[in-house]
């Protein structure tokens, strides 16, 4: 026997690792099957962690040069206030936010990217993979850049569009970023301008951040934050481009039926999910699966069965309808299940633990991005002009893997939950539409005016495990809705609302939505042949935050009026990307009050957490809000409307 | 006292990260929350240091001596032991500030509050200790270089390590002896 000093210490992470809070019976029952089965949860790693390091928690380390690593005592009980080179608490904390920013900035502009250069090869006639669905889509995109449609084919108009937006990436002009320039509204266009952040292109912004966040370089945290608003719009241009473009290739969503949580795996079915975010690789997953329905009945299956994981569950639900099996945090679940066959994934939000979780089960992850790559995943390489002949592979290998499924270990919670979905604003105009023909927003705008809809909450982002144990996204939206709040959702929160019910028109009664909200809901839903709109509108994956900018820009230039006075707020609840952080600070630039949870890393630095969370008002308009009590975040939420109500001179 | 419980800290593995120090800085905050800490008045204070002497890092506080000098000499009976926990524990409302703790202490391990006038010190987490819980220090050391033992499981613990590293190397195996 050795003397074992950290027995207690063991003990408490143990303990604290099955403590599960209020997470739904289905996911828990999963949570100890992975437990047992695999040795990890999510829970034992976060356990295994905490406390987590308040340096970093509070954004105060710095890291950019080798006479440090520093960080400041922000306690000032005796340790350092300076780096090594003398950068402040201020200075470190603006710096590292940037380059957050420029992490999830990036993210969006590569994904926006690799759609374009889709476009542009099937408009060159290059690319027999992939077409044109939308050329309805494709003819206002075309409009919205002020490109000429008239008497031009198809094609060459997508070729004008895709090469002006892949232009934007890398021009040497000083003229503004067309996309930025036609999509943002113009009066948020009109503060940049005046601030000197307008983009007038994607690369030099980002080069220019990590110059200027490295050692020896920018010292000014004013003049850094001023540097992560343009970084914002950077990722305004990614998500809108991102979006608009995927529409035109695969089709613009419009109101679909569909279910949600992992009881869509079903267990006759070879089940594959797919994982990510690019619907360049899942719509070619989609097709082959239908191709090849016939094979797994050979093998016994009842066909195969296509689950959405993450926010490629988000695009394929949008579009086909595909079931919203489970969010980022649940992807490993997926695999416990045990009647997972294979899971194929893209790029981002992707967790290494898959392979090991996958490793314990027959089930196969499968990546497919050059430089998304997991140790112990099969790694079969996506390219536009081998998408069939890998979309075709990656079914192929879910029917074998389903015949060596072990139907013992196989355990699928739940029920599905119903499920309605497809809010592109094109959809939602649609609907308007019905209700006044000649000018669809008016009837939205005079429900605002009259306060049915108190205000509009684009509630956003990721489900983190430190928020999930308390259901933060749930209690957040049910205390919106509740008070009126028209609540939008994307991402991995609609993940979340969908799996609590809450994208079910049936259960508006049962979630206690507000009188004036419901009689809007109800009549839309009439309009739209449902018995109510659901509770949340689901607009889409993480990038098609950009349909809540477009429906901003709509709105706010059609009243003449900033997006800053409009009573919409914004919400990431459950943070954990670098990428929602990017979307955030593109809200903030737009002019939106931003709430997140767990706070950003900006606490330790005073000068930094001020402008953000309060000077900001009086530059963009834009506001961080920082809280973690759910209901709280929703009452002051609630009040920020109020104020905005106030200011147009609304009904309060 | 037997099997009184101290924070040790095995020196080689401190990396001089400092969460020891913001840990014990929250466990002494009003709302125990880093976000919140932060913003408090009075600032939450911490009672231990990390030090990097020659090449060792190390996290010190106090070792809640078993004969402690500390309140001994204290003239008030500000510094007392705790009979439940053995720890040292101290008490601001009988503190005059005389500072003899502090000259006493061998480890430095007094605190003194020049808004309060008074002399504070490690209170072992005793509130923690006593629900069960470890002190904060040792829930944070992300290396384990704190342990929170009894002083005959450490030397025990010591024992076996060292008994380790001089046979390392050394057994033989079976094999080659040609036992089989
Ligand atoms: S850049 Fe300055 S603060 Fe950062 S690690 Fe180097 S010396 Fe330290
Ligand atoms: S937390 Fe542990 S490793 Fe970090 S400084 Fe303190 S004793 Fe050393
Ligand atoms: S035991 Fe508690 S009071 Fe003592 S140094 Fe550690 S955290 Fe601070
Ligand atoms: S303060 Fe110093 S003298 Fe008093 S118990 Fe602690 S280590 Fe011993």
């Amino acid at each position: 026997m050795v003397t074992d000093l950290l027995k207690e210490k063991k003990e408490a992470i143990e303990k604290s690792s099955q403590e599960y809070g209020m997470l739904d019976e289905g996911t828990v029952r999963l949570l100890k099957k992975e437990e047992k089965e695999a040795r990890t949860t999510v829970y034992h790693r976060l356990a295994r962690q905490e406390p987590q390091c308040g340096f970093g928690e509070l954004g105060v380390c710095c890291r950019m040069c080798y006479m440090g690593p520093c960080r400041i005592d922000v306690f000032n009980s005796g340790g350092p206030q300076l780096g090594v080179c003398g950068a402040t608490a201020d200075t470190i904390v603006a710096r590292n936010l940037l380059r957050e920013t420029v992490g999830g900035a990036s993210s969006h502009v590569e994904h926006a990217m690799e759609i374009a250069e889709i476009l542009r090869d099937v408009a060159e006639g290059k690319l027999e993979a992939y077409k044109i669905r939308d050329t309805e889509k494709l003819l206002s995109v075309a409009r919205n850049l002020g490109i000429n449609t008239e008497n031009r084919e198809i094609s060459e108009i997508a070729l004008e569009i895709a090469e002006a937006s892949l232009e934007d990436l890398y021009k040497l002009d000083r003229k503004p970023s067309r996309w930025i320039e036609k999509y943002s509204p113009s009066s948020s266009f009109k503060k940049w301008s005046a601030l000197g952040i307008v983009p007038t292109n994607i690369w030099q912004p980002i080069v220019n951040a990590m110059h200027r966040t490295s050692m020896g370089n920018d010292a000014d945290p004013v003049n850094i934050l001023l540097a992560d608003l343009r970084m914002g719009i950077v990722d305004g241009y990614g998500l809108t481009m991102a979006t608009e473009l995927s529409d035109v290739l695969f089709g613009t969503p419009n109101i679909i039926h569909s279910y949600a949580n992992l009881a869509t795996i079903k267990e006759d079915y070879v089940n594959i999910a797919v994982h990510g975010h690019n619907p360049a690789l899942s719509e070619k997953v989609l097709e082959w699966a239908e191709k090849l329905q016939e094979r797994a009945r050979a093998i016994g299956a009842k066909g195969i069965n296509i689950i959405g994981v993450c926010c490629t569950g988000n695009e394929v639900l949008m579009r086909h309808g595909i079931p919203l099996a489970a969010n980022e945090m649940q992807a490993e679940l997926a695999i416990v299940t045990g009647a997972l066959d294979a899971m194929v994934a893209d790029f981002q939000c992707i967790w290494p633990i898959l392979a090991q979780v996958a490793s314990c089960y027959h089930t196969k992850l499968i990546t497919t991005v050059p430089y998304v790559k997991i140790p112990g995943a099969i790694h079969i390489e996506f390219s536009p002009e081998k998408a069939d002949e890998v979309a075709r592979r990656i079914i192929e290998i879910g029917l074998e893997a389903y015949q060596q499924r072990n139907p013992a270990r196989v355990f699928i919670p739940n029920h599905p939950e119903e499920v309605y979905a497809g809010f592109s604003v094109e959809a939602l105009l649609g609907i308007l539409k019905k209700v006044d023909p000649e000018d669809p927003l008016k009837p939205l705008i005079e429900n605002i005016a009259n306060g049915n809809i108190y205000g509009i909450a684009a509630i956003v982002g990721c489900p983190n495990p430190k928020t999930r144990k308390y259901l933060f996204s749930e209690r957040l939206i049910k205390e919106l809705l509740k008070n009126n709040v028209l609540v939008i959702v994307t991402g991995c929160i609609a993940h979340i609302a969908a799996q609590a019910g809450f994208m079910n028109p049936r259960k508006i009664d049962e979630i206690g939505v507000g009188e004036g909200l419901k009689s809007v809901l109800k009549a839309l839903g009439g309009a739209a042949g449902l018995p109510s709109l659901p509770p949340t509108i689901h607009m889409g994956s993480c990038v098609d935050n950009s349909r809540i900018g477009v429906l901003l820009k709509a709105v706010s230039e059609k009243l003449h009026v900033d997006v800053s006075s409009l009573p919409v707020v914004a919400s990431a609840p459950e943070l954990i990307t670098e990428k929602a952080v990017s979307i955030g600070t593109w809200a903030l630039a737009l002019g939106v009050t931003v709430h997140v949870c767990p706070p950003l890393r900006v606490l330790g630095g005073p000068q930094v957490a001020d402008i953000l969370t309060r000077q900001l008002r009086n530059i963009t308009g834009g506001e961080l809000y920082i809280e973690c009590d759910p209901e709280k975040a929703a009452k002051e939420l609630i009040r920020k409307i109020r104020e905005k109500r106030i200011g147009l001179g609304l009904r309060a | 006292m037997e099997n009184v419980k101290r924070v040790f800290i095995v020196v080689e593995r401190c990396v001089g990260c400092k969460s020891c120090e913001i840990a014990c800085h929250i466990e002494h905050s009003k709302s125990k929350d880093l976000y919140k800490a932060i913003f408090e008045i009075p600032r939450p204070k911490r009672f231990n240091t990390v030090l990097k002497v020659d090449q060792y890092n190390a996290s010190l506080r106090c070792a809640h001596c078993e004969d402690p000098p500390c309140a001994n000499v204290c003239p008030t009976g500000a510094l007392q032991k705790d009979e439940e926990t053995g720890f040292v524990t101290y008490n601001p409302a009988k503190c005059i500030g005389c500072w003899q703790c502090a000259m006493v202490c061998p480890f430095g391990a007094i605190y003194p509050d020049y808004e309060t006038l008074t002399a504070a010190k490690c209170d072992g987490c005793i509130e923690r200790v006593k629900s069960g819980r470890l002190p904060a220090c040792v829930e944070a050391c992300p290396t384990n270089a704190l342990v929170f033992a009894d002083v005959k499981e450490m030397e025990q613990f010591k024992r076996e390590r060292s008994l380790r590293e001089l046979t390392a190397g050394q057994k033989v195996s079976i094999f080659e002896l040609g036992v089989v």
